[in-house]
């Protein structure tokens, strides 16, 4: 049963237009991903967020800036959705000296740090009790940020979720826990996995849990906001589980995406005509929000932010590996030899 | 100079810090209320409340984790584990998290994190899961740094250290050390990482030897000074960073080579020792360099099962007795 907190929801026509737009730059980024890995230009492993955008687009859109974002290897979308910039995302998948983790990290690490973006985590399900962290640093420097956590239905499935969650219902600390419960866990389904879901765990914690349309951007937004505004307030943590699907495979690479392994090719069709760009997009035409013509505007416009991003990493140099002996300790140089 | 325990030591380390900088805090199972199972935070909540002294859930992976978060963002946590056996629990906090965490940002963040674990070790028939020194599985981890004090002095001065070091740290205590004394200054001091102790000087052996075993190792050297045999005992304090001039200068100096600790000698950290000793000292050596370790087995619980896997001090000086008969 999915609480609709989308309908009857007002936000400016700016901020309407901030959420697609989010939305338009991750799927064309993630699809300029696509692209350059199987045309060989990008090392390393790419878990992409295609189908998966209106959660990032909505959550981000409830923090503020100062606000710690906690993500996992499916991360792209958060990264954009928080403001993370292209070109210096993209200089990371190619492994530049100005990618945000100068290269040293890729795509499951990508993290910026000076806007407390925790990052990326290769590891499924560390970041939740990572997340704890900064919530319990906010809590003790008595500042009023927050932590929103996303993590998908199998990091749900770790112990980290359990102690993670049990901690911060406790400790009252001041996170959001976003489950992106994208039916499956590489093969493994979500239903067979998790068949209760993961929103009633919360009860067993003793902290709000809500089930959400997790392709309703805004059903996404509203229910963080609420959460932000708790985790704020000082009334400790809350779980969402926002409902989506996965629109590729796990990794880019995955054979279930084009020849039936773990995914019933009708499934896969059956959400693909729920596409949330489309909805949104569609649902923002039908408010007089959006035209067709602004729409290929935009979509003209961030093509260009995407190509132009890619050709700066394209053109940017690669690190220095002799470099790389002060990257271990901060205080300590180790031997390269 | 006073005369002071190693867990007093080690307890007036954290209260020092802790004061000193009010960043600091403890996490961890008992530390609170019970004051840790050794009572090394014996009056701390008194002191410092209790929203820096934690009194946590059973839960190793949310505590490490936990304490990565807060130092990435400021602060400077000091998590407990209970035993470090129990490291096994959280094990990718520390070692694809805490230790990682720098060097896969390109460098940008620092995470000064000190994990203490009680009393490593053997001696007390705590059996398989509750007596082992793991060191060496800390060592062989990138963006660690591994800390075995053996003394009052170094506990005191090399917790310190830890704590104000931006770096993850795992410090690493041993169970039978607590009650050990020794005199400390009573003016403010640190000791360095990466700067080994020549606890005994001497020029017929050299002797490697971290925490329980280095005391009987210092014990067995009176035995051969009356003989007019001296011994030449180092203790690396950290084993990473290591001290590796001053184990090469000796070892150059001597050319015999004892390496003991009390770990299972398989992939020990003395492994590591020996191996870098014959690569950089090989020239200079007059014998094979010799190894005391545990036997590759569990910790057994009997007392003469146990007695049999913790090396003696018997063991220790036929292998110096082996080493001086050499050339």
């Amino acid at each position: 049963m999915l609480a609709d907190k989308g309908g009857g929801l007002l936000l400016p026509r700016e901020d309407l237009l901030k959420i697609y737009k989010t939305m338009v730059r991750i799927r064309v980024f993630e699809t300029k991903v696509a692209e350059l890995f199987v045309k060989g230009k990008i090392p390393g492993l790419y878990h992409l967020s295609v189908g998966q955008e209106a959660i990032p687009a909505g959550a981000c859109h409830a923090l503020e800036e100062g606000d710690y974002l906690v993500s996992h290897h499916r991360g792209h979308g958060h990264m954009i959705g928080v403001g993370l910039k292209m070109p210096k995302m993209f200089a990371e998948l190619f492994g530049k000296e100005t990618g945000y983790n100068r290269g040293r990290g890729g795509s499951m690490h990508l993290a910026d740090f000076d806007r407390n973006i925790l990052g990326a985590n290769g590891i499924v399900g560390a970041g939740i009790v990572i997340a704890n962290g900064s919530g319990l640093s906010a809590k003790l420097r008595k500042t009023k940020q927050v932590t929103i956590c996303f993590f998908g239905d199998g990091a749900s499935q770790e112990g980290t979720f359990h102690e993670g969650l049990n901690l911060a219902a406790i400790w009252k600390l001041p996170v959001i826990f976003v489950c992106e419960n994208n039916h499956y866990a590489f093969s493994f389904p979500s239903c067979v996995g998790c068949p209760v879901g993961i929103a009633p765990r919360a009860a067993g914690y003793g902290i709000p849990g809500f089930r959400v349309d997790g392709n309703d951007p805004l059903a996404v937004y509203s229910s963080v906001k609420e959460a932000v505004e708790r985790a704020r307030k000082g009334e400790g943590p809350t779980l969402i589980e926002a409902v989506t699907y996965r629109m590729k495979g796990h990794w880019e690479g995955d054979p279930d995406h084009i020849k039936q392994i773990y995914r019933p090719r009708d499934e896969i069709q059956e959400w693909s005509a729920k596409d949330p760009l489309r909805k949104f997009r569609e649902k923002l035409i039908t408010m007089k929000i959006l035209s067709k013509e602004m729409d290929e505007e935009i979509n003209k416009k961030v093509q260009t932010e995407v190509e132009e991003a890619v050709k700066w990493a394209e053109a940017a140099t690669y690190p220095f590996p002799e470099e790389m002996d002060k990257d271990v300790f901060a205080t300590t140089k180790v031997e390269l030899e | 100079m006073k005369e002071m325990t190693y867990r007093d030591a080690i307890r007036e380390a954290l209260y020092e810090e802790m004061e000193r900088d009010d960043t600091v805090f403890i996490l961890g199972e008992d530390v609170g209320v019970f004051s840790n199972i050794f009572g090394i935070t014996e009056g701390f909540i008194e002191k410092f409340g209790r929203e820096r002294v934690r009194d946590t859930p059973l839960s190793e992976m949310a505590i490490l984790g936990c304490a990565v978060g807060a130092a990435m963002t400021g602060l400077r946590p000091v998590a407990e584990i209970m035993y470090v056996d129990f490291t096994g629990v959280c094990f990718d906090q520390i070692i694809n998290q805490a230790a990682k965490m720098r060097f896969m940002s390109g460098g940008k963040i620092k995470v000064p994190i000190v994990i203490r674990t009680n009393g490593m070790g053997a001696g007390f028939q705590a059996a398989a899961q509750h007596s082992q020194c793991l060191e060496a599985l800390f060592m062989h981890i990138p963006g660690l740094k591994v800390v075995i004090p053996s003394t009052p002095y170094d506990a005191k001065g090399l917790l310190k250290t830890a704590i104000r070091d931006d770096d993850p740290v795992m410090y690493l205590e041993h169970k039978l050390l607590y009650s050990i004394k020794g005199m400390i200054p009573d003016e403010e001091y640190t000791v360095p990482f990466g700067l080994a102790d020549v606890k005994r000087r001497g020029s017929d052996v050299t002797v490697i030897a971290t925490q329980a075993m280095l005391h009987k190792v210092l014990k067995v050297a009176e035995i051969f000074a009356k003989e007019g045999v001296e011994i030449e005992v180092i203790d690396p304090r950290t084993l990473f960073p290591l001290d590796k001039r001053t184990i090469i200068d000796s070892v150059r100096k001597n050319g015999k080579v004892l390496i003991v600790t009390e770990e299972c000698k398989v992939g020990a950290a003395s492994a590591e020792i020996a191996a870098f000793i014959a690569e950089k000292a090989f020239d200079y050596l007059k014998a094979p360099i010799e190894r005391i370790g545990a036997p590759h087995i569990p910790v057994p619980f009997s007392p003469p099962l146990e007695e049999f896997y913790i090396p003696s001090e018997r063991k220790i000086e036929e292998a110096i007795r082996k080493l001086i008969v050499a050339r």
